[in-house]
């Protein structure tokens, strides 16, 4: 089954983050060496990739059109659904980054005894995938608790409206919950509906996977083993400071924790999570729909192929189309009246 | 390269994202491990050092409960000593000041408990109050 070895590599990696960090000497390799290379390969790796994809030619102009586009003045035009100015492609991106426009629009239809049937919008994919990214960015922006001294300002009020619920000491974080529930209902759209199942690969489930194990092993270090939080910050300071300082002690859950976001970092420039860079690199979102303003020149056109425009075309074969009967613009030139009175 | 501008200006971005907290601690960076200050004259507490750093939130919590919903007031030994289960006469009756104790690591930690919502933070020798 292609979700096994997906699920067999996660545990794999909490088990070695787990016996890696039960010693201090092995500590040291999953507790430095091993983030700071996976953090290297993920600034390498992914401005290597955006260099690639800025240096592809994109030979048309395929923006989707999802809306009316600038036609006369008379006739409602669609800004940001058929974008013709960049301003407006602006805005739809923006709109596509922060709250995923498209997939807000998602249809399904439906068949219903009539037989009618019936579209109607359909968020979920939506609804999972945006509070999943949300939660997200949160767990990264209050994990800069760990990585600055002083703490800047934002840091702080993020937690406290994270945790608004008061559930606890440590108080429980909304974010965690949302991430892995979220994570777990994309999983198991993939893993329910048939149409999904058929063509998700292994690709598809191993991040969803190590993101389910990383929100929930950091909730298991927060709510149930326990560790001191200022040992592991004196630690985390090591990421930025580019020095070792274990105080020792800490346990090894955590090191599960490092271990599954270092793959995460490795991992990310090589697969589907580059769409963090790629979302602007989509023709179809971040091009403006004016082709019949200006001309979109295709990169890859051979210079010493000259545009043959139609009006010499119908120079070169006007006798032939004439003589099968193609209407043509400009008509045969009249034959010399000499030759039409010696046929008579 | 096609639209050099765009996407150099992109990667900048990203750069500087990526690298705020590198850049954040050479610039501010202070990587001094908090010292919260000891009681003097005691040596021991309700638990083990180690425990009390990791989990004394969650043994405050339970007292909490214990005390305000089941009536379990008993005391709890620290040492030879036999303390109250309570943050005001218990904790602070040995840890006197907040903000020489509490407020240590729990900023080191960006950590802002609930506590004093509702319970009255001790007063503080004037070199506290300055700090206010």
């Amino acid at each position: 089954m292609k979700v096994l070895n997906p699920f067999i590599a996660v545990l794999v990696l909490i088990a070695a983050g787990g016996l890696l960090g039960m010693s201090q000497g092995t500590q040291f390799l999953v507790g430095i060496v091993l983030p700071c290379v996976a953090f290297l390969v993920f600034i390498v790796g992914f401005i290597r990739k955006v260099l690639d994809w800025s240096s592809s030619p994109v030979p048309f102009k395929i923006p989707t059109t999802c809306g009316q586009g600038r036609s006369l003045s008379f006739i409602k035009e669609d800004r940001f659904d058929c974008p013709t100015t960049k301003a407006d492609v602006i805005v739809r991106m923006f709109l596509e980054v922060f709250l995923f426009r498209s997939l807000f629009r998602n249809t399904r239809a439906e068949v219903h005894d009539g037989p009618k049937i019936v579209y109607g919008s359909s968020i979920w994919l939506w609804l999972m995938g945006i509070s999943f990214h949300y939660a997200f960015l949160t767990i990264v922006l209050r994990h800069m608790r760990l990585f600055t001294e002083p703490i800047p300002f934002f840091v702080p009020v993020i937690e406290y409206l994270d945790g608004f619920l008061q559930i606890g000491a440590p108080v429980l974080f909304a974010s965690g919950l949302i991430l892995v529930g979220a994570a777990a209902g994309l999983m198991a759209r993939r893993l329910i509906m048939p149409q999904i199942r058929y063509i998700s690969l292994p690709a598809d489930y191993f991040p969803l996977l190590l993101i389910m194990a990383i929100g929930i092993t950091g909730m298991l270090m927060r709510h149930f083993y326990r560790v001191d939080i200022t040992q592991v910050k004196q630690l985390t300071m090591g990421f930025v400071s580019f020095s070792w300082n274990n105080p020792g002690g800490i346990h090894p859950i955590f090191f599960m924790h490092v271990m599954l976001v270092s793959a995460l970092m490795t991992y990310f420039p090589f697969s589907k999570l580059m769409h963090m860079g790629g979302i602007f690199f989509s023709p179809t979102r971040n091009m403006a729909n004016d082709t019949r303003a200006k001309r979109h020149i295709n990169p890859w056109n051979d210079p010493n192929i000259k545009p043959h425009s139609y009006a010499a075309y119908e120079d070169e074969f006007r006798e032939f189309m004439v003589g099968a009967g193609i209407p043509v613009d400009k008509e045969l030139p009249p034959e010399p009246a000499a030759t039409e009175e010696e046929e008579k | 390269m096609y639209d050099k501008g765009t996407v150099l200006t992109g990667l900048a971005i990203f750069l500087v994202l990526a690298l705020s907290a590198v850049g954040y601690n050479m610039i501010a960076g202070d990587n001094n491990k908090p010292e919260p200050e000891k009681p003097k004259g005691y040596t021991s507490c309700v638990l083990e050092k180690s425990e009390m750093a990791k989990s004394h939130m969650q043994l405050l919590n339970q007292w909490r409960d214990e005390v305000i919903r089941d009536g379990k007031r008993e005391m709890v030994p620290a040492g030879d000593l036999m303390v109250e289960k309570s943050l005001q006469n218990g904790c602070l009756h040995c840890h006197t000041s907040k903000v020489k104790f509490c407020d240590r690591c729990h900023e080191y930690a960006s950590v802002y408990p609930y506590c004093w919502d509702c319970h009255i933070a001790p007063v503080e020798p004037a070199a506290g109050k300055e700090a206010h």
